[in-house]
């Protein structure tokens, strides 16, 4: 609606404004639009084992739709979404909370901050890879556990299974949900949070009702963040669950292997919306244009 | 076999004769002739070859380089990668080093073109697996894509494959072996002798089978058919009714806590077996060599109902012509020509051409490799790292004991997509 107005409020520059849009556009038509048009269309081709044949049939969506196989994996790939969204808000808040209110120094946030990104500089599969040895039946916590004497027998569900993946994700994307709330935390008005705390209100008080409120927007996009990155992966599901674990991502890798990419596309459209769908959500509980 | 190889080779050259005697004496005089006149051109031409075979042994290239000149610029994938680019990319390369199911998968697609057998030196000499499909005179043709059901096409320009060899070839073989269950002896615990001691409730969760659905279908079959659930018509084209049992008798399996991963990569199976989260699954040979290179126990256990066997080749693109086609000839018949096959066998697969091969490596390597006779010296590998200990016998034995009990060829099935599909519904499960 507010946009609506504004674009009226401006119509006398729209040439000057759309020739300085004109290369974002142009990028994005290219790179974006482009590509995406291009998955619709392969998306009602046919195929058999060797190549796609064009044509316009709708059996690559009924077969998208209609499987319980296809449920079943939205299904597991959803359940992996939200335990990792909470478990990442849940960290990914706290953190954030003592960079930003708890350490006092402005070099000493900064240092921290950075400290948080370095297992970025090594790669995701790096630092997947490196949880097998640490998890495995004969790996480092079993071999502590059982030397401790807390458990009789390795547990096999450390390693190949949920627990797995779940840890994974939640390693490698925590960060995602750090800096954008650390971000909107360090915007806040500290003379907010005094205000409040001469007002009379204690710690969970001010972090429910000043706090969060105001870092919403930094909430929602690290969800964002987190959303369309375990909704998408394929790699962290597959190295981490053993293989036994399917996601969509993973589906539509399977299918790009076996050159099925009519059905490929298919399911990437249909992933592409549901992706949407979720971001649209959160866009609509939260309006993190006012906050940017 | 020292004796049973040539004859087999006689017959061929018998049976090429009476193709064609004058197409014989020119082909002949072609190949010799050649390399004198184009040496020096020759030298300066790079073939780009890709696949997942032989384009992982940069060494091939290097000796390649230093013999002919030719330069081999080489790029490795996982055969589902290898299928797209030659199916996709045709002009991105100019040899595709691909197993015999993918050429089942992509030969009619027209992006190859068959190769001239009167051009090839040695093709009298090839293990006629690759040519009529029986290893002796009374094999029977195992199931799933036999080497020898693609092997050759109708004619010069055609993509239909012949059922008898002709004179125009698909793929020239380089890389083969027979694959088996790979074991952990000191934690297996008993003799393993059959396919279906993969589902042993024994060793429930320390199995693994691998997830490359045409490969890891096969492998169940072989459970199956080994546990007496099933008879199948082809296990390498499977009815869909076969498809759906199987894959009922996986999901069972897996429900039941059977399997603690399923496998894509080499390196992923070395891991399994190595830390010995898995103590039986499907393997390649070369892992259980890389196992054991750790000094770790394993074994590629030979089992009552056979091998599952795989076979990769040598295709030229379809846009190959003048010297360059002339160079990939050449580079064929190099390859042929024995240092390779040397290489290949001892590295534990098998060559194309033995005859060729055997001159290159020591009567003990040929022994251990080829014969099955227990080393006399420490058995090295081609880059000098010590393989196996002298006394040492290989798993299986002999080439004619383990090429010559082929129960199935690694396939790509008519009902290809549905079994994608139900495979799917196994992973998911």
């Amino acid at each position: 609606m507010s946009v609506g107005v504004t674009g009226a409020g401006r119509r006398v520059a729209a040439p000057v404004a759309l020739l300085q849009a004109m290369p974002l556009g142009l990028v994005l038509g290219v790179f974006l639009v482009v590509p995406i048009a291009l998955l619709i269309v392969v998306s009602f081709f046919d195929y058999d084992s060797v190549q796609i044949i064009p044509g316009f049939v709708w059996t690559n969506y009924q077969d998208v739709l209609f499987s319980r196989v296809t449920w079943m994996i939205y299904l597991n790939t959803l359940k992996y979404t939200v335990i990792v969204w909470a478990l990442t808000l849940f960290i990914g808040f706290w953190v954030a909370y003592v960079l930003g209110f708890l350490v006092q120094s402005k070099t000493l946030q900064m240092v921290l901050f950075l400290l948080c990104s370095i297992p970025f500089l090594t790669s995701n599969i790096i630092r997947m890879i490196s949880w097998v040895p640490f998890l495995g039946r004969n790996g480092l916590i079993n071999g502590l556990l059982l030397h401790l004497g807390v458990i009789r027998s390795p547990l096999e569900w450390l390693l190949f299974s949920d627990f797995a993946v779940v840890l994974a994700f939640v390693h490698l994307y925590t960060l995602f949900m750090v800096a954008p709330i650390f971000n909107t935390m360090m915007r806040i008005d500290r003379r907010l949070i005094e205000a409040a705390v001469d007002g009379g209100a204690g710690f969970w008080q001010v972090i429910a009702n000043v706090i969060v409120p105001l870092c919403k927007p930094g909430i929602a996009i690290g969800s964002i963040f987190i959303v369309t990155l375990v909704m998408g992966d394929f790699i962290t599901v597959r190295l981490m669950s053993g293989g036994q674990s399917a996601s969509v991502g993973l589906m539509i890798y399977n299918q790009i292997s076996l050159l099925q990419y009519p059905a490929a596309c298919a399911n990437a459209v249909v992933l592409l919306l549901t992706v949407l769908l979720m971001v649209g959500t959160i866009l609509r509980l939260v309006d993190i244009r006012k906050e940017l | 076999m020292t004796e049973t190889v040539p004859s087999q080779a006689k017959r061929g050259i018998g049976r090429r004769a009476a193709l064609s005697l004058a197409g014989a004496a020119v082909g002949a005089g072609a190949v010799t002739g050649f390399p004198t006149i184009w040496a020096q051109n020759i030298k300066n031409v790079t073939l780009r070859q890709f696949g997942t075979g032989v384009s992982n042994i940069n060494a091939i290239a290097e000796k390649c380089k230093a013999d002919l000149g030719i330069t081999l610029a080489m790029t490795a994938l996982d055969s589902d990668a290898a299928a797209q680019k030659a199916v996709t990319q045709p002009k991105s390369y100019d040899i595709a080093d691909i197993e015999y199911w993918i050429c089942k998968k992509i030969f009619p697609v027209g992006t190859l073109q068959p190769m001239d057998v009167k051009k090839i030196k040695y093709y009298d000499k090839i293990v006629p697996i690759f040519t009529t499909g029986k290893l002796t005179p009374d094999t029977v043709i195992a199931q799933g894509t036999s080497p020898s059901t693609v092997g050759f096409v109708q004619g010069k320009t055609s993509t239909k494959f012949a059922s008898a060899p002709t004179e125009w070839m698909t793929l020239i073989p380089t890389i083969y072996n027979a694959d088996t269950l790979g074991i952990r002896p000191d934690l297996v615990g008993r003799p393993i002798t059959n396919w279906k001691d993969l589902v042993d409730p024994a060793f429930k969760g320390k199995a693994a089978i691998l997830n490359i659905p045409s490969i890891g279908i096969m492998d169940a079959a072989m459970v199956m058919e080994s546990a007496g659930a099933i008879k199948y018509g082809d296990k390498g084209n499977m009815t869909r009714g076969e498809i759906d049992k199987t894959i009922a008798f996986l999901i069972e399996q897996k429900k039941a806590g059977q399997f603690r991963a399923f496998w894509k990569s080499f390196d992923e199976s070395v891991n399994l077996m190595a830390s010995g989260e898995v103590v039986i699954q499907s393997m390649w040979s070369p892992a259980v060599a890389a196992v054991r290179a750790k000094g770790i126990p394993c074994v590629f256990q030979p089992l009552k109902e056979g091998y599952r066997a795989w076979g990769g080749g040598l295709g030229i693109a379809k846009h190959l012509s003048g010297l360059e086609l002339d160079a990939a000839y050449e580079y064929i018949n190099w390859y042929l020509s024995g240092w390779v096959g040397a290489y290949l066998n001892r590295q534990g697969y098998y060559s194309a051409v033995i005859d060729t091969a055997k001159q290159f490596m020591s009567a003990d390597e040929w022994g251990f490799w080829m014969e099955g006779k227990p080393a006399a010296k420490d058995i090295l590998s081609p880059e000098g790292k010590v393989m196996e200990k002298a006394g040492a016998v290989r798993d299986g034995g002999s080439f004619y004991d383990r090429m010559g009990h082929v129960a199935c060829w690694n396939s790509v099935m008519t009902e290809d997509r549905y079994m994608v599909q139900k495979w799917n519904e196994f992973i998911a499960a």
